[in-house]
């Protein structure tokens, strides 16, 4: 409001000088002023994700630096033993790194026929009305915290499990996969519908036009065309796997062991890191160190998984 | 060769089973989510009652509370959103309104989608490296605001970017016309018309921030803590204070999570309770934000 009474005011002014200068000088230099602070304060706010994603880099890179001294990367990625904290200390990274493979493949098997059929169905089957309905439900499924699905993979699913497969364990790796796969199905079956829905509906009219039938205008038509998609769905859901926490280190075990039975506990990269953090290692110290290499290895998986997995989102964007 | 008729009536059969597979599948997730929801209520509904929101934690299973943990969520929660919604607003709208198309603006872009992806835990190495030790703010609940926010930021960003892009570009313009510069178009018509989207994103990051345990894990919240922050309302002036935001905290899945690791069941069903108190909170803050976002488009 004040700014229209200045305008109105210096209009006023400029108008018994003379006619000749419509508004104050003054008050146009403020208004310039005050719109390039806000375009500066606005560009240093959106700068700032460019400044996390480098510190993040740089902190991991960094402490990871004093680790690699004393271990070499060779024995890091080669090495079947992870001990840090023993007296005979190991520092292999693949039992963390198959364990998190397992019980991510294990949530892959779940999402990806689930997602996929889900997908089809929303974009090509349902009406509208049920969609609107239905998608809704699967973001509360999302919304549910970590820390929540992994009490249900401990207390219930596990214990559910038991019943049928006497053998499993109280800390196993097959719970946790399968309620994993429950909670990037959301994710998965969003963008994957996504991808589904930018097909163009010329195509599906064409195929029903030739005596297709929905499921086939589906698999032959719109799954091709949306394949890029429907991938990127995949590889997303993949790295939201890989990178969960909570789930994990409640229910798969504290115990790093390389094993390809799902039905044995094992510590992921993510469990290993909630372990060392709960206690309390001096900062500085080489089991300090170990939390960051485990969390570069983590990083760098995900970012590249993320990295494809948004190369080919763009991809299906500019087809259609 | 088959009549046409008999293709039809199997294309159409065909098609019937997959809408029972489809909605098989929808069944069972659905189902995941009852099951998950009854087992929380049936097991911790009992355990809810008074003595319990305003007990401390303890040895005893039967005495321990979750005051402390609703308390530190609560504040946390405030250092959140005060973080979090403006920086990522201002971030929205220079991206929207503001930015030129070039290669900085690019790397802002990428920057924003990779940080949406990077998990939460590595977050938690972050604050920990830097804020904790790098900057020497400690194990606090200033330093557990400010990662949480930072992890929130992506999601308050695309959200009011969303908002943005929806409002017709005529509407810009008359401003324009009327004489005002950018930031007044800004302030007085992008924002207020972008509001329910805004307000959309921020509760979907609050409610996803609420639940985050592992990079407040990370930087050390504590689970044992029998003591509240200091009150941020005192008698004297200036009325308020900030000691809390250096005070050190626990939170609400961080006390689940601790209650879970126990072996005694007695703990599990204090998890449970604990668990049923977080689940009301983010179900109800998703629902909030997803009726907002249904009538946004009712209107439009």
């Amino acid at each position: 409001m004040s700014d229209q009474a200045a305008l109105i005011g210096g209009a006023a002014d400029g108008q018994g000088a003379g006619g000749s200068v419509l508004v104050d000088p003054s008050f146009l230099w403020r208004r310039k002023l005050k719109d390039r602070i806000a375009r500066v304060v606005l560009f240093l706010s959106a700068s700032l994700s460019v400044f996390v994603t480098a510190a993040i880099v740089y902190i991991l890179i960094t402490e990871s630096m004093s680790f690699f001294e004393v271990v070499s990367i060779w024995d890091f990625l080669t090495d079947t033993q992870w001990t840090p904290l023993f007296t005979d200390a190991h520092y292999g990274i693949l039992p963390l790194l198959s364990a998190t493979l397992m019980v991510s493949g294990i949530a892959l098997l779940v999402a990806v026929p689930a997602g996929t059929v889900l997908a089809v169905y929303l974009s090509e089957y349902a009406p509208a009305k049920l969609r609107e309905a239905i998608k809704p439900i699967l973001e509360l499924l999302g919304g549910v915290p970590t820390v929540v699905y992994g009490y249900f993979a401990l207390l219930f699913v596990t214990p559910l499990l038991q019943k049928f497969m006497p053998g499993l364990n109280g800390f196993n790796m097959l719970a946790p996969g399968l309620v994993m796969g429950i909670m990037i199905l959301p994710y998965v079956v969003s963008v994957s519908e996504d991808a589904m829905r930018a097909v163009p509906d010329t195509l599906r009219e064409g195929a029903y036009a030739l005596g297709f039938s929905r499921f086939h205008t589906a698999l032959r038509v719109v799954i091709p065309g949306a394949f890029s998609g429907i991938t990127a769905a995949y590889i997303l859901g993949m790295s939201r796997a890989v990178g969960e926490t909570m789930v994990v280190a409640i229910a798969a075990g504290q115990n790093p062991n390389l094993t390809l039975n799902p039905s044995e506990g094992a510590a992921t990269m993510t469990a290993y890191i909630v372990q060392v953090s709960l206690g309390d290692l001096p900062h500085g110290s080489i089991g300090y160190q170990t939390i960051f290499a485990v969390g570069l290895t983590l990083f760098v998986i995900t970012l590249l998984f993320n990295i494809i997995g948004f190369w080919l989102r763009r991809r299906y964007r500019e087809v259609y | 060769m088959k009549s046409y008729q008999q293709i039809i009536s199997g294309n159409k059969r065909t098609d019937r089973t997959f809408v029972v597979i489809g909605l098989l599948v929808l069944l069972i997730a659905m189902l995941t989510l009852v099951a998950l929801i009854l087992d929380l209520a049936i097991q911790g509904l009992p355990r809810l009652d008074w003595d319990f929101m305003t007990n401390f934690p303890s040895r005893r299973a039967a005495r321990a509370g979750i005051m402390s943990a609703w308390v530190g969520t609560t504040l946390v929660m405030i250092v959140t959103a005060a973080l979090a919604i403006p920086l990522g607003v201002a971030a929205g709208v220079y991206l929207e309104e503001y930015a030129p198309k070039n290669w900085i603006t690019d790397i802002i872009e990428i920057n924003v989608t990779n940080l949406a992806g990077v998990p939460s835990i590595i977050y938690g190495l972050l604050a920990l490296g830097l804020f904790v030790y790098g900057l020497g703010l400690g194990q606090t609940i200033q330093v557990a605001g400010l990662v949480l926010a930072l992890l929130i930021l992506p999601i308050v960003i695309v959200s009011t970017r969303e908002g943005i892009r929806s409002l017709p570009q005529s509407m810009r313009e008359g401003s324009y016309a009327l004489g005002a510069d950018q930031w007044q178009t800004t302030v007085r018509y992008i924002l207020p018309s972008a509001r329910p989207a805004i307000l959309t994103g921020s509760i979907m990051g609050l409610s996803r921030a609420i639940g985050e345990t592992a990079p407040v894990i990370t930087i050390g919240a504590l689970t044992f803590i029998a003591f509240l922050p200091p009150s941020p309302v005192q008698e004297s002036v200036p009325f308020i204070n900030f000691d809390w935001l250096e005070s050190p905290f626990s939170l609400l899945p961080i006390q689940m999570f601790n209650w879970i690791s126990r072996p005694q069941a007695d703990f599990h069903v204090n998890a449970a309770a604990a668990g049923v108190v977080l689940l009301a909170m983010t179900l109800l803050m998703n629902s909030f934000a997803i009726y907002i976002r249904y009538r946004l488009r009712k209107v439009l």
